[in-house]
């Protein structure tokens, strides 16, 4: 079984060709954007870290976009320096680089300001569209997908549908011998143990447990009851009770298989295959920068009321388990898993339209999201303060 | 009329409404995994996906779904009581819980 992908330099395949327009610090964004707005083939990480923090969370920041450079999906990057920035964005060209595609940088304040930035950036960014755009997509096995998942924007038709319908697929892509990364820690909660049981070994459970405790504990510190932060207002209105009947539907969409281990935020996908998960919160901007960082080429994404919005490099394909929601926002949607719930299909069939879908997809089909443009708001997950 | 709720596990006391439009007095027939059919009177108006109590649960006493808990009672709940928010407390996350035994 096979798709159309970019084989890169380091022996990854992309399912996109981007020139990544990667400012160093959030000062930057307005230099990135009028490239971005200028250039054919070009999308920008417009974020809003890299300046006035403590230094695990500089390192945090450097690293991250490190890994959305080095995204397979990515055949060429333009960095974006301003030139005093708290990110080492020394180390961020030189570590894009050692994939062997090319990367260039611009730096504001050496230019001297926004329009002499602007127009060196445009020149750079053009020279790097023209490099990369007559290569060829070749079929390549489907152990080279690195699938991620999330689910957004839930209401209780997402633990009995689209969920179902990802950890079919999921399950697919392990049998197969492809990798599939999960994440939304929080959405652990009250479902660890379930989680810990398919852990490959005891160490691997141990860190499961771990990074569930690290991040109630965030929450907890702040003295309140962790509902409307987590279930949101419109998980509750819903139907969702509890972060615990939240996660125990959301665990359904990492399907059955055994759970390789824990991944950091900041951690690439090189070798490992199977299932993992990776470390992140569950608000949508922060874990799908965290999942394109880690090389997933494609994320499948469950909803109930309708969560819209994609990613800059990594197409999300939208699975609506609610079928009202599905008919009034079908423009959004990918997919239609609410016809689980009206009883017309089943998981498996919904299933297997999903997969052919997410082939299509990885070999150039655009989602619905990628053809409007829905994906310009990322974030990057820090730990500590700006100050 | 005569709705469908949908019981996950065979130990669970809540079910989910699958229609909508529910309103008190409203029948919900109440299918689980195996087929089996337990008809309930709803007891107040249950919006599309919420859920429906099956058993009787006594405050404090875990509330069951997926054949997992999702919180615990915070009132007395009747068979075909809508449960959510206002009956059902999260145990999760409760650093308001934490707060106050920090104070106590």
């Amino acid at each position: 079984m096979e798709f159309m992908g970019y084989l890169r330099p380091d022996g990854r395949v992309g399912a996109r060709n981007h020139v990544a327009i990667i400012p160093s610090v959030i000062c930057a964004n307005d230099v990135a954007q009028a490239i971005v707005g200028q250039v054919q083939g070009t999308v920008g990480y417009f974020h809003h870290q890299g300046c006035c923090q403590l230094s695990p969370d500089l390192d945090r920041v450097t690293e991250t976009l490190i890994g959305l450079g080095c995204s397979p999906n990515v055949g060429a990057a333009l960095v974006i320096s301003l030139g005093c920035e708290g990110t080492d964005h020394e180390r961020l060209v030189r570590e894009i680089a050692a994939t062997g595609k090319p990367v260039e940088i611009i730096r504001i304040q050496q230019l001297g300001g926004f329009s002499n930035a602007v127009s060196a950036g445009i020149k750079a960014a053009q020279k790097l569209a023209i490099a990369i755009s007559g290569l060829q997509r070749q079929p390549v096995g489907v152990e080279h997908i690195t699938m991620s998942i999330k689910c957004g924007a839930s209401d209780t038709t997402s633990g009995m549908a689209s969920n179902c319908v990802i950890g079919y697929v999921a399950d697919k892509l392990v049998d197969l011998g492809a990798t599939v990364v999960f994440g939304e820690t929080t959405e652990f909660l009250g479902a660890e143990h379930i989680l810990a049981r398919r852990a490959v070994n005891q160490t691997v459970a141990g860190r499961i447990y771990e990074i569930v405790e690290a991040m109630e504990n965030r929450a907890k510190a702040v003295g309140v009851d962790m509902r409307k932060g987590q279930p949101t207002p419109g998980n509750i209105e819903g139907g969702l009770s509890s972060i615990e009947e939240k996660s125990l539907g959301a665990i359904v969409k990492s399907g059955t298989r055994p759970i390789q281990g824990v991944l950091d935020y900041t951690q690439q996908i090189t070798t490992q295959k199977g299932l993992w998960i990776k470390d992140t919160p569950g608000r949508e901007p922060e874990i799908l920068t965290g999942m394109a960082c880690t090389g997933a080429q494609v994320m499948m994404f469950s909803t109930g009321r309708g969560a819209p919005q994609g990613f800059p490099t990594m197409p999300v394909i939208k699975i609506c388990g609610n079928p009202i929601t599905y008919q009034h926002m079908e423009n959004d949607m990918d997919l239609n898993a609410g016809t689980i719930i009206t009883g017309q299909r089943s998981i498996q069939e919904v299933g297997e339209d999903a997969f052919a879908q997410l082939l299509r997809v990885l070999s150039g089909e655009m989602t619905k999201n990628e053809a409007i443009g829905y994906h310009k708001s990322i974030d990057i997950h820090t730990l500590g303060p700006v100050i | 009329m005569n709705s469908i709720g949908l019981k996950v596990h065979d130990q669970d006391n809540v079910a989910t409404v699958c229609c909508e439009g529910v309103t008190a007095g409203d029948e919900i027939t109440v299918l689980d995994q195996a087929g089996n059919r337990q008809t309930l009177s709803a007891a107040a108006a249950i919006p599309y996906g919420h859920k429906i109590a099956v058993s009787p649960i006594a405050p404090g006493e875990s509330i069951r779904k997926y054949g997992e808990v999702i919180g615990t009672a915070s009132a007395t709940i009747a068979p075909g009581d809508y449960v959510h928010v206002h009956n059902l407390d999260s145990t999760r996350g409760r650093g308001d819980l934490a707060r106050q035994e920090e104070e106590a």
